[in-house]
C-alpha cells in the first residue's frame, strides 16, 4: 500500500531551481483547467496528513498544515466570547457545591441553567462560594461572585450559619431565583432550608415552595420529577433545586465573575444563638466495607500480580479498596464482587490504581468514570497505560512491597499471612 | 386530643406510602422503613408511628408488622393517623400533632415515593416546630438528654459523625442499615388510631401544577461546538482521552513507589503525616 514510488524525471527537476517547471514540481498545482476547459482537481496535492496518520481534505478554507502525526489533538478549544452585564435586571443566585474546592460537573449544569433563565432578560447570573476563590467560575458562566467563606468556619457542616449568610445575601439582593444542587447533604439540604425559611415570611408564601428534582426547564415552565413515576410542570418557584444534566454546562461564552460583598457577617452573629449541629468530623470508614461503585480509591489487582498477600497488605497500608480484573477473580484470587469492568463493577473512584493489568475494553469500560488512574505495568505499550494520568513501567509486586516500605510498614512487620487473610474474608 | 404521656411516646417515625421500585406494588417506602427500623433500634415498642393521609392505605399495616423482635415480645404496634385527603397540606396537621404530642425525637425518610416526592416536609415541619433538622443519617450512636450522636452519610461511602441538639427531626439515607421483613401477625395485632379534632387544611401551593406521566429523561451527547468543519472533524477523530498521560520507564521498583506515593500525596489521597 504505502510503497513510495519515484518519478526520477520529477526529482531532477525538483533538485534544480533554474528548471523552467520547477515552481510546478515543488508546489504542485491542486486545481486547474484541462486542455478542453474542464476544472481539474488533483486530490492528492491538497489536504494535509492529520494526527492519525490519515490524509484529509478540508474544504472550510482554514490554513491546513501537515502535522506530525503524534501531535496532541484540540487542546485549546474554540475561544469564546466575552460576555459583560453592566446593570442587570435582577440575579440568579447559583450555590455550587464544589466539593475538593473545584466545581463539578453537577455545579457546571446548574450554571448552565442558571444561564438559560438569566439569558434575554439580562439577569446577572451570581454564583455564592462558601470556599473562597474557586477556579474556572468564568468559564462555567458566572457574572457576579459572592464569597461567603468569611461567614461559615472552613469545610465543616454548619449548615445554620450557611442558611444565615444565604438570608442576609437574599435580604441585600432579592434574587429572582435560587439553584441549588439537588443533592444530600449538600446543596439539597441547604436548599430544603432556605425554602422553609422563606415559606414562613408572607413577601413569599407559595412561591418559596421549592422545585425539587428539576431536571429541565422549557417555555419558563420547570419540569421536576415528583414520586410515583410522575413528573410536575410548573412555573418557576424562587427556588430550584436541580438534577444532574439539568442544562448543558456553558461552553462558547465567557463571563466575568465580578466579585461583590455583601454585609453578611452582622446577621449571623445576631439570630445565630443556640447552634443545633455540631461537626464532630469524618469517621474513618473500613475502606473494604464501602460498596465497590461508591470506593473512592481502588487499588486494583489482575494477573500481573503474583504475590497476593503483598497485594492486600498494600491496600491496606494505603487505605484503598480492592479490585480485580475478570482474571484474577476467575482464577479465584480475589472474590467476584471485587470485579471491576462490564461483567462486575462500575467503580466511579477519584484515584484508581490498576497493578498488572493490561487494559482490556471490558476492563476500560468499568473505569470510565475514574478521574485519576495510575498504572503498574511491566508492558509500556498496553492499554491501560494509554488510559493511565500516570503510567510506572515496572515490576507490580516489587512496586507494591516498596511502597509500603516507604510507608513504615513493610510486609515483614505483619506476624502472621491467616490473620490478615480471615479479616479479608470478614470484609468480602 | 390529649396529649399522650412524653415518655410514653420518646421517638416518632413518620410513615408513607411507597411502591416497589420495579414491580410498582403498594406496600412500604424504602426510606421510611428503614426510618422505623432505625426507630425500633432505638426505642422498642415505644415507637410510635405517625400518618397524615387515607386511613384505608395498605402500606400503614406493612409498617405496623415490623413490631416484632422486640425485648417486649407481646408489644403492638401503634400508628396514629390524621385522616386528610391527598389534596390536603400534611405539614399543619403533623405539626400540631408532633407539638402536643410531646416527643422530642422524630424519624422520617427523606423523600416520599408517591406524590410530590420533594423532601420538603421535613424542612417545613422543623421550620414550623423550631426544631433541629439533620438529614442522611446512617445510624444513631447515642442519644443523651438533650443531644444525639449520629453518623451522616456522604458521597463515595463516607460518614461524618454530627452531634445534634433535641429537639430534632432526622431524616434517615437509603443506606442505613435494612429494615426488617413485615410479619403478619403483628401487622394484624397493631392498633391505628384515628386522631380526630384536626381540620386539615388544602394544599394552596399545588394549585396550578401539572402532573403528568414521567419521562424518560434524555441522554446527554457529545457535541462538538465549533465554527469551522476542520474543528468538529479533528474533535471526532481525536483518540479519546489518550494522551496528556505520563510514562515512566527504566525505574526499579523503590524510583517507582517513591513517583506514585508523591503522585498520591500531590493529589491529596494520602495524607502527609506517614513517613
Ligand atoms: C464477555 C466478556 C466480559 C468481560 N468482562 C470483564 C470485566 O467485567 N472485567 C474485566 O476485568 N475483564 C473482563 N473480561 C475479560 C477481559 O477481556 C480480559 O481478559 C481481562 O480484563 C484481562 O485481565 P488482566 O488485565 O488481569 O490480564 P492480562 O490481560 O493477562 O494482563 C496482565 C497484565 O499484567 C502485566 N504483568 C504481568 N506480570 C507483571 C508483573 N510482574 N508486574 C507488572 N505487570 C505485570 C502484563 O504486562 C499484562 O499487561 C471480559 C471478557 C469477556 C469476553
Amino acid at each position: 500500500m504505502n510503497v513510495r514510488r519515484i518519478d526520477p524525471h520529477a526529482e531532477r527537476i525538483r533538485r534544480n531551481r533554474l528548471h523552467p517547471r520547477y515552481q510546478e514540481f515543488m508546489h504542485p498545482a491542486w486545481r486547474w483547467t484541462g486542455p478542453n476547459g474542464v476544472t481539474r482537481i488533483d486530490p492528492h496535492a491538497i489536504g494535509a496528513v492529520g494526527p492519525n496518520g490519515i490524509r484529509r481534505i478540508d474544504r472550510s478554507g482554514a490554513v491546513v498544515e501537515a502535522q506530525p502525526p503524534t501531535s496532541s489533538p484540540i487542546e485549546s478549544g474554540p475561544s469564546r466570547r466575552m460576555v459583560v452585564i453592566d446593570d442587570p435586571a435582577g440575579f440568579v443566585m447559583v450555590v455550587p457545591e464544589c466539593p475538593e474546592g473545584r466545581l463539578s460537573d453537577h455545579d457546571r449544569d446548574l450554571l448552565g441553567l442558571a444561564r438559560q433563565l438569566a439569558d434575554g432578560q439580562s439577569l446577572a447570573v451570581t454564583a455564592v462560594t462558601f470556599q473562597g476563590a474557586v477556579a474556572g467560575l468564568e468559564d462555567a458562566g458566572a457574572d457576579r461572585w459572592i464569597d461567603l467563606s468569611a461567614c461559615v468556619e472552613g469545610d465543616c457542616y454548619d449548615p445554620e450559619s450557611r442558611l444565615a449568610a444565604l438570608l442576609s445575601v437574599e435580604t441585600a439582593m432579592t434574587p429572582r431565583h435560587w439553584l441549588f444542587a439537588d443533592s444530600f447533604p449538600g446543596g439539597g439540604d441547604l436548599g430544603r432550608r432556605l425554602a422553609a425559611r422563606l415559606s414562613r415570611s408572607s413577601s413569599h408564601g407559595a412561591n418559596a415552595r421549592a422545585a425539587t428534582r428539576v431536571w429541565q426547564i422549557a417555555e419558563g415552565l420547570g419540569l421536576s420529577r415528583a414520586g410515583g413515576r410522575q413528573d410536575i410542570q410548573r412555573e418557576l418557584p424562587l427556588i430550584l433545586l436541580a438534577l444532574p444534566e439539568c442544562a448543558e454546562p456553558v461552553s462558547e461564552t465567557r463571563h466575568e465573575a465580578r466579585p461583590i460583598s455583601i454585609d453578611a457577617a452582622g446577621s449571623m452573629t445576631s439570630d445565630m444563638t443556640a447552634v443545633g449541629v455540631v461537626d464532630l468530623g469524618r469517621v474513618a470508614v473500613d475502606p473494604q466495607q464501602i460498596p465497590l461503585a461508591q470506593a473512592p480509591f481502588i487499588l486494583s489487582a489482575g494477573r500481573g500480580i503474583g504475590d497476593w498477600a503483598g497485594f492486600h497488605h498494600a491496600a491496606e497500608v494505603l487505605g484503598a479498596s480492592e479490585g480485580a480484573s475478570r482474571v484474577a477473580v476467575d482464577d479465584g484470587n480475589m472474590p467476584r464482587t471485587r470485579q471491576v469492568g462490564a461483567t462486575g463493577t462500575f467503580v466511579s473512584a477519584s484515584c484508581y490504581i490498576a497493578v498488572g493489568i493490561s487494559g482490556a475494553v471490558q476492563h476500560l469500560q468499568g473505569i470510565a468514570k475514574c478521574q485519576r488512574v495510575v498504572a503498574i505495568n511491566r508492558d509500556p505499550g498496553c492499554d491501560m497505560v494509554k488510559r493511565a494520568d500516570l503510567a510506572l513501567i515496572a515490576d507490580g509486586d516489587a512496586v507494591l512491597a516498596a511502597v509500603c516500605a516507604r510507608l513504615g510498614k513493610p510486609m515483614a512487620d505483619v506476624p502472621a499471612t491467616e490473620s490478615r487473610g480471615e479479616r479479608y474474608h470478614d470484609a468480602a | 386530643m390529649t396529649p399522650p404521656d412524653a415518655a410514653a411516646c420518646p421517638v416518632v417515625a413518620l410513615v408513607s406510602s411507597g411502591h416497589h421500585p420495579v414491580s410498582g406494588r403498594p406496600g412500604r417506602a424504602r426510606e421510611d422503613a428503614r426510618a422505623v427500623e432505625m426507630g425500633l433500634t432505638l426505642a422498642g415498642a415505644r415507637l410510635q408511628l405517625v400518618h397524615a393521609g387515607n386511613a384505608e392505605e395498605p402500606a400503614l399495616r406493612d409498617y405496623l408488622g415490623m413490631y416484632h423482635g422486640l425485648d417486649d415480645s407481646a408489644a403492638q404496634g401503634e400508628l396514629a393517623l390524621l385522616p386528610m385527603t391527598t389534596a390536603d397540606d400534611a405539614v399543619p396537621l403533623l405539626a400540631t400533632w408532633l407539638a402536643n404530642s410531646g416527643c422530642r425525637l422524630v424519624l422520617a425518610g427523606q423523600r416520599a415515593e408517591c406524590g410530590e416526592g420533594s423532601g420538603l416536609l421535613p424542612y417545613l415541619l422543623a421550620e414550623r416546630l423550631g426544631w433541629t433538622i439533620v438529614s442522611g443519617a446512617a445510624t444513631i450512636e447515642r442519644v443523651g438528654a438533650d443531644r444525639v450522636t449520629l453518623l451522616q452519610v456522604l458521597p463515595q461511602g463516607q460518614r461524618r459523625r454530627l452531634e445534634v441538639s433535641l429537639p430534632c427531626l432526622i431524616t434517615v439515607d437509603a443506606l442505613a442499615p435494612p429494615p426488617r421483613q413485615s410479619a403478619f401477625g403483628p401487622a394484624r395485632r397493631g392498633r391505628i388510631h384515628v386522631v380526630d379534632g384536626l381540620t386539615a387544611e388544602e394544599d394552596s401551593a399545588s394549585g396550578e401544577w401539572r402532573w403528568q406521566p414521567a419521562r424518560a429523561r434524555p441522554k446527554r451527547l457529545k457535541v462538538v461546538k465549533s465554527g469551522n468543519a476542520r474543528d468538529r472533524f479533528r474533535a471526532a477523530a481525536a483518540k479519546s482521552s489518550a494522551a496528556g498521560g505520563q510514562v515512566l520507564t527504566d525505574l526499579t521498583p523503590e524510583q517507582a513507589a517513591d513517583r506514585l506515593i508523591a503522585y498520591l500525596r500531590e493529589e491529596k489521597i494520602l495524607n502527609d503525616e506517614m513517613p
